[in-house]
């Protein structure tokens, strides 16, 4: 039961984060949270359709097919964090401004959401099909110990989805004025650690060259099984034998994403400050 | 980044072009063999037959490598080049009895 609710609580606890710091970072858009509801419950579905075609999908592309898959999946969550981040660099200060108010530009608004609703519902997926295809083993096999995986399972899903509020529930104390810089730091690093997770794949595929591999090896002082390892492993992307070609993938990632940002939040004064002022204006 | 691509024109290229292929069976939660020998500074390609009805997943942290493969199914996991050493990996679904080593030298 313990090494079940220990593999559930390592794939719950990755999507737990992603989703804690995005319910975090778009908690003052509008219908946000009934879009994030339906992320994981599309993911929770995807997961099991997911986990039932393991077979078809590996099998394409002469043996690769999942790691193809992975890659593909990454890129999009990377791109939509992306577009997240550049979003929020030229709204946030607008959205922190009227926090309370109404009037907000409705259709950026519900970009900004389909973009949650996917990171979302990747994030649950990719995780998902990996726990249901373990479970979908232990039960397949181990007649005796179905209620051991069950309590195991549902264990390594409340400990996970426990550390996931609490990220949540730290960021919202924040104070607002830290509260944007905090969030974009954390889903720019998410980001940058899904395209290095994304180049991992590509490289174990041999579509990439590693480049030096690996490019360090720090298990030793801090390894990814440990509690901190796992943690900083989905936060910042932290990988204790990584290849150079996955650093290469997260700077290209910190670097695109953070001049986005900084152009994104240079015209946010001009153009949709002015609008969102009339707008608050109309709502008085 | 200029340095990571300085080192990685001390690995040899050509042997990125052929890949040493070797087998690896899955049966009652088990690797057969469950040590192999392969050669060290080259790619090497692993195919792995899992015999068994339930999926297993392929983990090896020391290789850096994780793959799930289905239930009576093959999957190919491209490994190296390795430096001279021991590289054990695991079936993550069965830990108890799913063990190997692979010995690069």
């Amino acid at each position: 039961m313990l090494a079940t609710a220990i593999i559930i609580f390592r794939e719950v606890l990755e999507a737990a984060l992603i989703i804690g710091i995005l319910a975090a970072a778009t908690r003052e858009i509008k219908n946000s949270r009934r879009w994030l509801v339906a992320g994981v419950l599309v993911g929770l579905t995807g997961s099991a359709l997911v986990a039932g075609s393991t077979d078809f999908i590996g099998q394409l592309a002469d043996g690769i097919g999942q790691e193809l898959f992975n890659a593909i999946v990454l890129g999009v969550a990377v791109s939509m964090l992306a577009w997240h981040n550049i979003w929020m660099s030229s709204h946030g200060a607008a959205l922190a401004a009227n926090a309370s108010a109404l009037g907000r530009d409705i259709r950026d608004g519900q970009s900004e959401c389909s973009a949650l609703f996917l990171i979302v519902g990747l994030a649950v997926l990719r995780e998902g099909s990996e726990s249901v295809l373990f479970l979908y083993g232990i039960a397949a096999t181990d007649e005796g110990g179905q209620s051991g995986m069950w309590l195991g399972g549902l264990f390594g899903v409340l400990g996970g989805s426990a550390v996931g509020y609490g990220i949540y529930a730290g960021l919202l104390r924040l104070p607002v004025r830290w509260f944007f810089t905090t969030t974009g730091v954390l889903v720019l690093l998410l980001a940058a650690s899904m395209a290095s997770q994304a180049a991992h794949f590509l490289i174990q595929a041999d579509l990439l060259p590693s480049l030096a591999a690996p490019l360090w090896d720090t298990s030793a002082v801090l390894s990814e099984q440990s509690a901190l390892g796992m943690l900083l492993h989905t936060l910042i992307g932290y990988d204790s034998r990584p290849a150079g070609m996955q650093l290469i993938f997260y700077i290209a990632a910190l670097v695109t994403i953070g001049i986005g940002m900084r152009m994104a939040g240079k015209n946010r004064h001009k153009p949709s400050g002015e609008k969102t002022a009339s707008k608050k204006l109309l709502t008085i | 980044m200029k340095h990571i691509l300085l080192i990685s024109l001390l690995f040899p290229v050509a042997s990125y072009a052929e890949n040493d292929i070797y087998s690896l069976i899955i049966k009652d939660h088990q690797f057969q063999p469950s040590e192999i020998k392969v050669p060290s500074g080259k790619k090497v390609k692993l195919l792995i037959e899992n015999q068994d009805a339930t999926p297993e997943e392929f983990e090896s942290h020391s290789l850096n490598r994780e793959k799930v493969i289905a239930g009576k199914s093959k999957a190919t996991i491209y490994i190296g080049p390795l430096s001279p050493g021991r590289y054990s990996f695991e079936g993550e679904f069965n830990a108890k009895t799913a063990q190997g080593v692979i010995i690069a030298q």
